[in-house]
């Protein structure tokens, strides 16, 4: 069938399952726009570049399929940008489709013109400048391959107004020859065996699982592995949800602001199982003090996750799922009491806690609460900073999926974006964007995306009028010199949300917070912003400094 | 220690981008770099020569493999091997010293390429000692100009220590 590459692409991606792009026209993404309008295809306007990719992110993170976006050429691509090294930090399975000038205006520095191959390079899985409208289907076929095959992450197409134009045969291809990408999925049994051997050796195992569990859909094995070795499951910030918090086994999540006793657990262990994690500085602290009596098994699916922050003593190269089922089979049941019970005094000795102040309202609280109020079943999305420390630790996640964070690229303004997306993959879901007053600054203008949607996405703002993360680290290290993290103006967020088209309250007692709460969680035709006015020198504790080991925690 | 790479890469515009831009990024120094075809069309062959400890090399190693259109690293440490690489250098030579070039020339198995009555152009093959050796001998008439292109390398057909 003779059609345009525009239609052409349309036409692949209905084929490919998308039922949802997301983006924004402009002059060298006409013609694909042109194709869009005739088709069924649901497109998501928003309304600034970086909302489309972090939207097609959250909606990629909370459904588990691909997301897609577009944007123009130029300006258009290089908004993109930020979102697109989001995702792929965190390893999310993203297609980005960019307009490019005609290919005979190439390098010519041409109106709109960036060279967007090379920008996002060294951000993508791989990326496309498609230069031949023959090759249209095939490069697309590849990008989603590599997309949402091995170590999951964007890939890029950029495509010339020309070739957006040209006409070419359309068949949906099915046949996939890539010479130097072939991702390894099962494990080494002789590995394998290893493990089992450490296992039945060690007297204190755990598991620490990360973003990769979830990636591979690998949840369920990974408790009845964790069951069937009695061993306590230690999670990433990327691994909440791998395991529910509320089952005995989950022991929380390591790092700078994870609970003492998810610390003390990997640091006195003498076995760790670790499945889809990349050792990040966040996660391990000062590395030469990480776990020292353990010895370190690292499955991932990435070979050069292996050996590169950590040496592992056995490391094996496979999917995460994979893994896991061999070593249900391969592995002798045995349980741990005298480890047990010395995890059990340290949850009982160093639990998450906060002070409670007359007349003021503590951040943890109001997570508390939002947890309270969706019973722990709403999907959590966060931006970045002590909002989202906070959301980590006090709201208690059950199942994969649930809690959407950017955590290797730490990009503020990804929140409430990435909720458009999660809402739009999950209409029947209660969404929520746990803010703080800096990053919801940073993405404010989808509010006019949301309000069209008509999506009731709460959005709860732990205001403290400044940007408290950075403040924290100021009043801890720097001599309490709050250079630029204090706000002095601060928008009003109920006019705010009225120019939009949204709901909006502010609250500024703690016995307003339980009712606003239920006042919010009750609409569903459009956003609400509940602005709460929180303690401003509150902080995020425990802490371990950035490169420091577990003796340097401060846990209040 | 120095590690002689092996990229065997799709030919696709971009691809010695990609990996630059991986060394860069990465922090791993490139010493020597040759870019050329193969005997099978649509695949190319990059030769690096990058310092680094074992760690380090795996870890390049594995890096370049994450690109898609890296299909094959070699590392050709300790592998015998056959290593060339080409020189050019524009030596200053009037009549009193021309004849003590032509000798080390002769020596050497270089090739004079070009003769003018104020220098003369060598052309010299062989491993990077060699073309040093050379170039050392040389300097003392006044080397004008060098060009010298990136190692390239190849795995010897019989492996007398066989231990591979």
């Amino acid at each position: 069938m003779q059609m345009t590459v525009a239609e052409a692409i349309i036409k692949f991606l209905q084929e490919e399952g998308v039922d949802i792009i997301f983006g924004y026209p402009g002059g060298s993404v006409i013609g694909f726009y042109d194709a869009l309008y005739d088709s069924s295809l649901k497109h998501v306007l928003v309304r600034h570049e970086q909302g489309a990719a972090h939207a097609a992110d959250g909606y990629a993170r909370s459904t588990g399929k691909v997301g897609v976006c577009v944007a123009t050429s130029g300006p258009g691509a290089t908004n993109l940008v930020t979102g697109i090294a989001t995702a792929y930090m965190d390893s999310i399975p993203l297609i980005a489709i960019t307009g490019q000038v005609k290919t005979s205006a190439l390098g010519k520095d041409s109106f709109q013109e960036v060279d967007t191959q090379g920008i996002t390079m060294p951000i993508t899985k791989h990326n496309y400048l498609l230069k031949n409208p023959n090759d249209a289907l095939k490069v697309f076929k590849e990008a989603f391959y590599i997309a949402t095959t091995g170590r999951k992450g964007p890939v890029l197409i950029d495509v010339p107004t020309d070739v957006f134009a040209s006409k070419i045969n359309y068949s949906y291809p099915t046949k996939i020859d890539l010479l130097g990408y072939k991702p390894n999925y099962d494990p080494h049994p002789m590995q394998l065996k290893k493990v089992v051997k450490l296992i039945k050796e060690a007297e204190k195992p755990v598991i620490l699982a990360g973003g990769g569990v979830i990636g591979s859909e690998a949840s369920k094995e990974l408790l009845t592995f964790a069951e069937k070795i009695n061993a306590p499951v230690v999670i990433t910030l990327m691994g909440k949800g791998a395991i529910s918090e509320d089952h005995d086994l989950y022991c929380g999540f390591v790092g700078m602001h994870g609970p003492a006793y998810a610390n003390y657990t990997i640091n006195d262990s003498d076995l760790v199982i670790a499945i889809g994690v990349r050792f990040s500085d966040r996660s391990t602290g000062k590395v030469e003090t990480f776990a020292p009596n353990a010895k370190i098994v690292h499955i991932d699916i990435d070979p050069a996750e292996i050996g590169k922050n950590v040496v592992p003593y056995i490391p094996i190269v496979a999917d995460a799922k994979r893994a896991l089922e061999k070593l249900i089979e391969m592995v002798e049941p045995k349980q741990n009491p005298m480890w047990w019970e010395k995890i059990k005094d340290w949850k009982e000795r160093y639990p998450l806690k906060y002070r409670w102040s007359d007349g003021e309202i503590k951040p943890q609280y109001v997570v508390e609460k939002i947890y309270e109020k969706t019973k722990g079943d709403a999907i959590v999305v966060t931006e970045v900073g002590q909002n989202q420390m906070w959301a980590a630790q006090y709201y208690k996640v059950k199942r994969p999926r649930q809690f959407i964070t950017s955590g290797g690229l730490g990009t503020m303004g990804f929140g409430f974006p990435a909720a458009i997306g999660a809402q739009m993959g999950n209409r029947d879901k209660i969404v929520i964007d746990i803010a703080g007053d800096g990053s919801i600054q940073m993405n404010i203008q989808e509010l006019a995306t949301a309000s069209a949607e008509k999506l009731p996405i709460k959005i709860f703002i732990l205001n403290n009028s400044c940007l408290g993360m950075v403040r924290q680290w100021q009043e801890l290290f720097y001599n309490k010199k709050y250079a630029c993290t204090l706000f002095d103006v601060a928008p009003d967020f109920e006019k705010l949300a009225e120019a939009y088209g949204a709901y909006s309250r502010k609250v500024t007692r703690a016995e307003e917070l339980e009712e606003t709460i239920e006042w919010a969680l009750n609409i569903n035709n459009a956003p609400v912003i509940v602005d709460i006015k929180v303690a401003k020198e509150e902080n995020v504790f425990p802490m371990i400094p950035a490169g420091g080991s577990i003796d340097k925690m401060m846990i209040d | 220690m120095q590690h002689t790479l092996s990229l065997l890469v799709e030919n696709k515009p971009g691809v010695l981008a990609r990996i630059a831009g991986l060394f860069s990024r990465r922090g791993y120094n490139i010493e020597s770099l040759a870019v050329n075809t193969t005997e099978v069309p649509n695949l190319s062959r990059i030769t690096l020569v990058v310092l680094g400890d074992e760690r380090v090399l795996e870890q390049i190693t594995k890096q370049a493999y994450k690109l898609i259109e890296v299909v094959k690293v070699n590392d050709f440490t300790g592998v015998p091997m056959v290593e060339r690489e080409l020189a050019l250098i524009k030596v200053k030579s009037d009549a009193s010293t021309r004849r003590a070039i032509i000798d080390l020339v002769e020596i050497f198995r270089a090739n004079i390429v070009d003769v003018s009555d104020k220098d003369l152009i060598i052309e010299i093959t062989g491993d990077s000692e060699k073309i040093d050796a050379f170039k050392k001998n040389l300097e003392p008439y006044g080397i004008k100009e060098m060009v010298r292109t990136g190692k390239i390398v190849m795995e010897r057909g019989m492996n007398l220590n066989n231990n591979k």
